[in-house]
């Protein structure tokens, strides 16, 4: 059985597993359009595309280790976006406002993260203290600030932002587009809070076995809520990202990340019943996502037709973890 | 009576009592047959899917995919019936096999891959809806056969009102009863009904249920194929009611249903869940919709309202529920210390 188990065990090892999948998208890619797939065009679009979905894909990641899901992730960002963009309009209106509103551009960005936190603890808190299903308070609390995010902009679009805020989404450091360093950033962050910390420790501990965790002298409710706050953050800086980029905010932006960032967290091997999964096959997973994306966008896929194959994609991912489990299960 | 306290179906009928007082307080209007009955009509496409999702959710399982089946059913019935002639029992037929059939889709990858049942739904929704859009264009239907305009507005009985106007029982409202008995009578008096509770109790791990000679693939095939039959009853109701078909119009809607079910009592995490329960959700986001446009309030609000019912009551019942657990746990001590 030795000899089976070295020859298998790549399959256990996420990251090489994931390696290899990137790299027959990438030799797809080549194949299928290799002139307009590496042109330097297409690959900048790809680095400003990937951080708002990786950072919204970061913070469901986060709750599914603890075991749970956050339905109101896009809803969030959605709400951190609008009152950034409130507070933009307030200070700098776009009609008489002349500087770059640096200052302003720092003042939203904290009332955004502020409401970011603010959602994570209400979330945090119907789950830790009242015992709600993370399914439905977070299916609650997307209902309910959709309806907030319609009222604050009775449906309508707000746009026009300083250029200071507009440099977040769309300007770069040496070539590198910042977005994409604030993913890194904040990728580099969450992977040593998750990775190298108690806390860190604790979620995954929370995820694998919550009355073994409670057991072991652990608050589950401060977990749960300092994870749920950190979603929030981070679907804060998503937003950030991606209202600098539409140069716009309104309710309902996004709405169909919600299953990529799903499928993202799935395929980079973050187990939906909590507790396994690493910040480094989420990135693997979310480049690899990219790519097919911008392959797609390239062949000029029908936009629908793409919704169906991320679909396909994650009903697929599902079934090889399934078998993976199982294979496990043999060697062992 | 103390029985009934602990019940929470109590408590969503005293709401939906008080919120009845209230709106009618404001405007009589509301509190008339003829608005009762219209209720019942508008709310039968809803209040057909919430019967679906109840079972599903006593299976411990969610679906979320139920409106992308009632859109496709929906769909390729109304380019039958337009494009070949037929009747309202081929229309029916149509879209209950559709349903039929992407049910046992899902209840297949549920079972025989053991995914979770939300992310199952959640791929499933977007692959059944993608596809939909890609193959028909995203075109909208407008002229629905003569026969089929005549069979929505077709009254069990009619009444007048002091205008003269006739109103009465529509015949959508008769197809809901109708779904409601039927799942009435499956939970009840049936031994696959009665295993739904018990797997559905169970919580993940099935191999309780398992032991007690359930076969968990029947039930889960009963369970999802019964949704596609309740969606695809729905997407023709939702036709019979608009009279114009939009592959857009459904989707998105699925969440309404899941909280009309949940503020009935029932459990996301599987084993409880009542018809009356449902009923009574249904209800009462239907007198809430109803009584806010009554009241004037701006339909932007409508979300908020409903956001904070979901959260009050499932804030609720998860307090009730933990009051419970700590009862059960201080008999025990008492027993054993």
């Amino acid at each position: 059985m030795g000899e089976v188990r070295n020859r298998f065990k790549w399959i256990h090892n996420e990251f090489a597993l994931l390696s290899i999948v990137m790299v027959a998208v990438l030799v797809l890619m080549a194949v299928l359009n290799p002139v307009r797939f590496f042109r330097i065009g297409n690959l900048q679009t790809m680095a400003f595309q990937l951080p708002e979905l990786g950072l919204l894909s970061l913070g469901m990641m986060v709750i599914m280790l603890t075991g749970g899901i956050n339905l109101s992730i896009i809803a969030s960002a959605n709400l951190s976006g609008i009152i950034a963009a409130l507070v933009l309009h307030a200070l700098a209106p776009p009609e008489t406002f002349a500087g770059s509103g640096l200052g302003v551009t720092l003042i939203a960005v904290v009332a955004a993260v502020a409401a970011g936190l603010v959602v994570g603890l209400a979330n945090g808190a119907l789950v830790a203290y009242v015992g709600v299903s993370p399914i439905l308070a977070t299916l609650g609390m997307m209902t309910l600030l959709g309806g907030v995010n319609i009222v604050m902009t009775k449906g309508y679009v707000i746009s026009g932002f300083p250029s200071a805020f507009l440099f977040i989404g769309n300007g770069t450091i040496l070539g590198v587009p910042f977005p994409l360093l604030i993913f890194a950033g904040a990728s580099a962050v969450v992977g040593l809070i998750m990775e190298r910390t108690p806390f860190g420790l604790e979620v995954y501990m929370l995820g694998t076995n919550e009355t073994a965790t409670r057991y072991s002298a652990v608050s589950v409710p401060r977990v749960l809520i300092r994870s749920y706050v950190i979603s929030g953050v981070l679907a804060a800086v998503a937003a950030m990202v991606m209202i600098s980029r539409f140069n716009s905010a309104k309710s309902g932006y996004g709405e169909s990340y919600l299953l990529v960032t799903i499928l993202a967290a799935v395929l980079g091997g973050t187990s939906v019943y909590g507790g396994f999964g690493k910040i480094t096959g989420l990135v693997l997973a979310l480049v690899i996502l990219q790519m097919v994306s911008s392959g797609l966008n390239l062949l000029q896929v029908n936009a629908f037709l793409t919704q169906a194959i991320w679909g396909m994609i994650l009903v697929a991912v599902m079934i090889g973890q399934f078998y993976r489990v199982k294979a496990a299960a043999r060697i062992r | 009576m103390r029985r009934l306290m602990q019940r929470h179906e109590t408590y969503v009928f005293l709401a939906v009592v008080a919120l009845t007082i209230v709106v009618t307080a404001l405007n009589p209007n509301f509190f008339t047959m003829e608005n009762f009955l219209d209720i019942l009509k508008s709310c039968s496409f809803l209040g057909i899917m919430a019967i679906g999702v109840l079972v599903v959710l006593i299976s411990g399982g969610v679906d979320i995919s139920f409106t992308a089946v009632a859109t496709v059913g929906q769909y390729v019935m109304a380019v039958v019936i337009t494009r070949y002639t037929g009747n309202i029992a081929l229309a029916f037929a149509i879209a209950i096999a559709i349903g039929l059939v992407l049910g046992l889709i899902n209840a297949a990858l549920i079972y025989f891959f053991n995914i979770p049942t939300i992310i199952v739904s959640i791929g499933t929704l977007n692959v059944f809806y993608g596809l939909l859009i890609v193959f028909s264009g995203g075109k909208w239907i407008y002229t629905l056969p003569e026969w089929f305009r005549k069979f929505a507005e077709t009254r069990v009985f009619t009444l007048f009102n002091s205008n003269g106007i006739p109103y009465g029982l529509s015949i959508v409202t008769l197809i809901w009863i109708f779904v409601i008995v039927l799942a009435a009578l499956i939970l009840r008096y049936t031994v696959l009904g009665r295993s739904l509770y018990a797997v559905g109790g169970c919580g993940f791990d099935k191999g309780p249920a398992e032991r007690a000679g359930i076969n968990i693939f029947r039930v889960q095939v009963f369970v999802y194929t019964f949704m596609g039959f309740t969606a695809g009853v729905a997407g023709v109701v939702q036709a019979l009611l608009v009279q114009t078909v939009a592959p857009n119009s459904i989707v998105g809607k699925e969440l309404n249903v899941i909280a009309a079910v949940v503020l009935g009592g029932a459990s996301l995490a599987g084993g409880a869940g009542t018809i009356v329960g449902t009923l009574l959700g249904v209800f009462l986001l239907a007198i809430l919709s109803n009584g806010l446009t009554l009241m004037r309030v701006p339909s932007y609000w409508y979300d908020v309202v409903i956001g904070l019912v979901i959260l009050t009551s499932v804030s609720a019942s998860a307090l009730q529920q933990r009051r419970k657990g700590k009862r059960a746990i201080a008999v025990e001590d008492a027993q054993h210390g």
